[in-house]
């Protein structure tokens, strides 16, 4: 039994909601009870005061496999996630053809096994992400896939949607919806507003977006499902979000880190690397989601990883490719609301790795004895500045090219075993 | 005389001090245009390129002039959006156009931001001749011109700026420029054709025309962007008129001396009365066109010397 043991930590515990010194004990790739008096261990790293938390679960990540792989491809995004200290990537079935046959999953699982980060996959709610045929949801979940969903791709059918959620309930599957009116974000780049008016830009109301989560939740009270908003951006949809909760509706709800952290003046000049779907909201938006996920009524954090290149992002704003790298920025991103006292470490925690693992049924995201040992060492506080040619991403498009940020990742582990530490990438399995 | 800037992409990037300088640079173009030989050599010995993206006869029009009247090389590119989908991108475009060393490339394009796009990539000065909605900067430079011209001023004036403003750069260019030099505007519009934001842009908002127009000493109409149109913005052009067009009784509540404009071409009964637009007592619409070439020679005169200043700072790498 080989037994692993980190000294002098600040141990993050998302769980009780603490930040405390001390040390944890793996044996056997699981966090163990740390018996008295034990100091033996195969291995001894000393953290030298450094903060440990269970790794981050990454909900939402995208793959450009298959059909994409010159934007990423599963080592690239295991290295990427793996300095991000990041241990699971839940990833998008919005892949070219999109994952929507129990066929498809084998093929992408099979390619997913040279990544030392875990993965899982969810899988399309209906064939060919086009909102019509409901996909062999059966079939899916028990090749393994954690979750339904059509990404970006609103079903616009109300009758499809309702029927999909039916019958995913009946299965105990969640499907995870993108709240937005499809006819009023059709064609937008921006979110309105003066800003967007004064580019010049095609936008969507903020509004859009209540209106999609009103109606998903209203399907959700009819059928009873496990229903998780993938990004909640703005304040008009937090009361629905609150009221279905209070109600006892199965619901839950995540934000990217860009719209945690960046607004929609952050465009500047038709910056497209801060193009994202949906599009960057106003200050107030981005204020009142933030007080959300301090308030827990925003559940999950995640990157919403998409690698562009850089030809589909040198367009013009409104032909330009939506979506930015986020593996590598997200705690960096992350610990930002912590500088700023929005929210403390555990709570970050809990949003990065506790909730999201328990909402997609996933080891991780505990520091409890008998989980994985999925770890990440970081520092907080170190200071630098992104290079965008740094990343490990096969794609570079990220919005925080040139950003001062804090926190750096000192070592990712993964079932006990090191991934990644600064400098020198561990070998793939 | 200042004038610093290397490219003119929108007027929001100019100072009331450069958008004065323009227009007197202009004011000598005008009379330059008005002589038989009407000759300058401003920018004898360079290129210049006109990229449309986007038809327009007009403007295309008034620029080859502007450039060929400044002793320019020009060339007309219609680079209509077939070619764009044989897979050339904007940026292939407009490299492969560097490499031929123009000096002044003027670029309309049916996307914001396309002019600010090319001009991160080339070497040349850019003027943007419109880009999707967001500016159409000569077209406010004219406009200005004409109402300096016509009002002897260009400031504490009311402006009503009437029509479809939500699709239109022209409006935005105008209510930078006219918010720059201090004049008080008025959107009119029916909201839904009001951009979303509109009552943070400095400017009153008024849904009916005729309390809209009320005092004013400039009435700007705007062309009804029927090729824009995606969707249902008004009922029909007859209701539009009824409500939105400029006819004589409408106008008869600006200031007996107001002036009218129009950035043309006109729909003559759906946004403006035929009638109006030719009374030469009202209409200022063909003096708009005449400043148009000298505004254009006149930015065209100034971005040369800016770039012609920045390459004399260059060291050059070898001489022959």
């Amino acid at each position: 039994m080989k037994t692993l043991r980190f000294e002098n930590a600040r141990i993050v515990d998302p769980e009780d909601g603490t930040v405390r010194k001390g040390a944890i004990v793996v044996a056997d790739g699981l966090i163990a009870a740390e018996t008295a008096g034990d100091a033996h261990a195969d291995e001894v790293i000393d953290c030298g005061g450094a903060c440990l938390a269970p790794g981050i679960v990454d909900i939402g990540v995208k793959i450009g496999e298959p059909g994409e792989r010159h934007k990423e491809s599963f080592r690239s995004a295991a290295a990427a996630a793996a300095a991000g200290g990041v241990t699971t990537m839940v990833v998008r079935p919005d892949t070219t053809p999109p994952i929507d046959t129990p066929e498809m999953l084998e093929f992408v699982t099979r390619r997913a096994a040279v990544s030392p980060v875990r993965i899982r996959h969810m899988c399309a709610l209906t064939k060919g992400r086009e909102g019509r045929e409901m996909a062999e949801i059966g079939f899916l979940l028990d090749a393994g896939a954690v979750a339904f969903t059509d990404g970006d791709r609103v079903v616009r059918d109300s009758r499809v949607l309702s029927r999909c959620m039916r019958y995913a309930r009946g299965l105990g599957a969640m499907v995870v919806g993108h709240p937005q009116d499809p006819d009023l974000s059709a064609g937008a780049a921006a979110t309105s507003g003066k800003f967007a008016s004064l580019r010049g830009l095609p936008a969507v109301p903020a509004m859009a977006e209540r209106m999609g989560l009103e109606r998903d939740l209203a399907l959700v009270e009819m059928t009873g499902v496990a229903y998780h908003a993938d990004q909640i951006t703005t304040a008009a949809a937090l009361a629905p979000l609150a009221r279905a909760r209070d109600a006892g509706l199965d619901v839950t709800a995540g934000v990217s880190i860009h719209h945690l952290t960046l607004n929609e003046f952050d465009v500047g000049d038709y910056r497209t690397f801060f193009k994202v779907k949906p599009p960057l909201r106003a200050e107030r938006d981005r204020e009142a989601v933030v007080a959300a996920l301090a308030d827990g009524l925003i559940d999950i954090v995640s990157s919403m990883h998409t690698p562009q290149d850089e030809e589909s992002k040198r367009l013009p704003f409104e032909e330009a490719a939506s979506g930015a790298v986020g593996l590598e920025t997200l705690l960096p991103a992350a610990l930002r609301l912590v500088h700023a006292g929005h929210i403390d470490l555990p709570a970050l925690f809990a949003a990065l790795s506790t909730k999201p693992a328990r909402r997609f049924g996933l080891p991780g995201g505990s520091l409890r004895p008998g989980a994985p040992a999925d770890l990440v060492l970081f520092d907080p506080d170190a200071p630098f500045v992104l290079d965008r040619f740094a990343l490990h991403s096969k794609s570079k498009n990220t919005p925080f090219d040139g950003a001062r940020l804090q926190g750096k990742v000192l070592g990712t582990w993964v079932g006990g075993r090191r991934i990644f530490e600064p400098e020198r990438e561990i070998a793939h399995a | 005389m200042t004038f610093g800037a290397q490219h003119l992409l929108g007027i929001e990037d100019l100072r009331p001090e450069e958008i004065v300088t323009v227009l007197d640079l202009a004011e000598r173009y005008v009379a330059l245009n008005r002589q038989a030989k009407k000759h300058a050599d401003a920018l004898a010995g360079m290129t210049q390129i006109n990229m449309f993206f986007e038809a327009s006869t007009r403007t295309q029009a008034s620029f080859e002039l502007a450039g060929k009247r400044l002793g320019a090389d020009v060339m007309n590119m219609e680079v209509q959006a077939s070619s764009i989908k044989k897979g050339e991108t904007l940026i292939d475009t407009a490299m492969t156009l560097n490499a031929m060393h123009p000096d002044l490339l003027v670029v309309r394009h049916p996307h914001s931001g396309a002019a600010r796009l090319l001009a991160e990539k080339v070497d040349c000065a850019v003027l943007n001749a419109g880009d999707g909605r967001h500016e159409h900067p000569t077209q406010a430079l004219l406009d200005a011109l004409t109402i300096r011209r016509a009002k002897g001023r260009l400031h504490r004036l009311t402006v009503a700026i009437c029509g479809d403003i939500a699709h239109s750069r022209v409006a935005r260019s105008n209510i930078l420029l006219l918010g720059k030099m201090e004049n008080r505007i008025r959107l009119v519009a029916p909201p839904t054709l009001l951009p979303a934001g509109a009552a943070d842009l400095g400017v009153e908002i008024c849904e009916d025309m005729r309390r809209g127009l009320e005092g004013a000493d400039v009435v700007m109409m705007l062309r009804l962007q029927k090729e824009r149109m995606d969707g249902a913005f008004i009922p029909s052009e007859r209701e539009y008129f009824h409500r939105w067009g400029l006819d004589a009784d409408k106008l008869a509540h600006a200031r007996p001396d107001a002036i009218v404009m129009h950035p043309g071409p006109m729909n003559r009964g759906v946004e403006i009365d035929g009638e109006i637009a030719d009374d030469i007592n009202r209409s200022v619409i063909q003096d708009q066109v005449e400043m148009g070439v000298a505004v254009r020679m006149a930015v065209m005169d100034l971005l040369a010397r800016n770039l012609r200043a920045r390459r004399a700072d260059r060291p050059r790498e070898f001489t022959a």
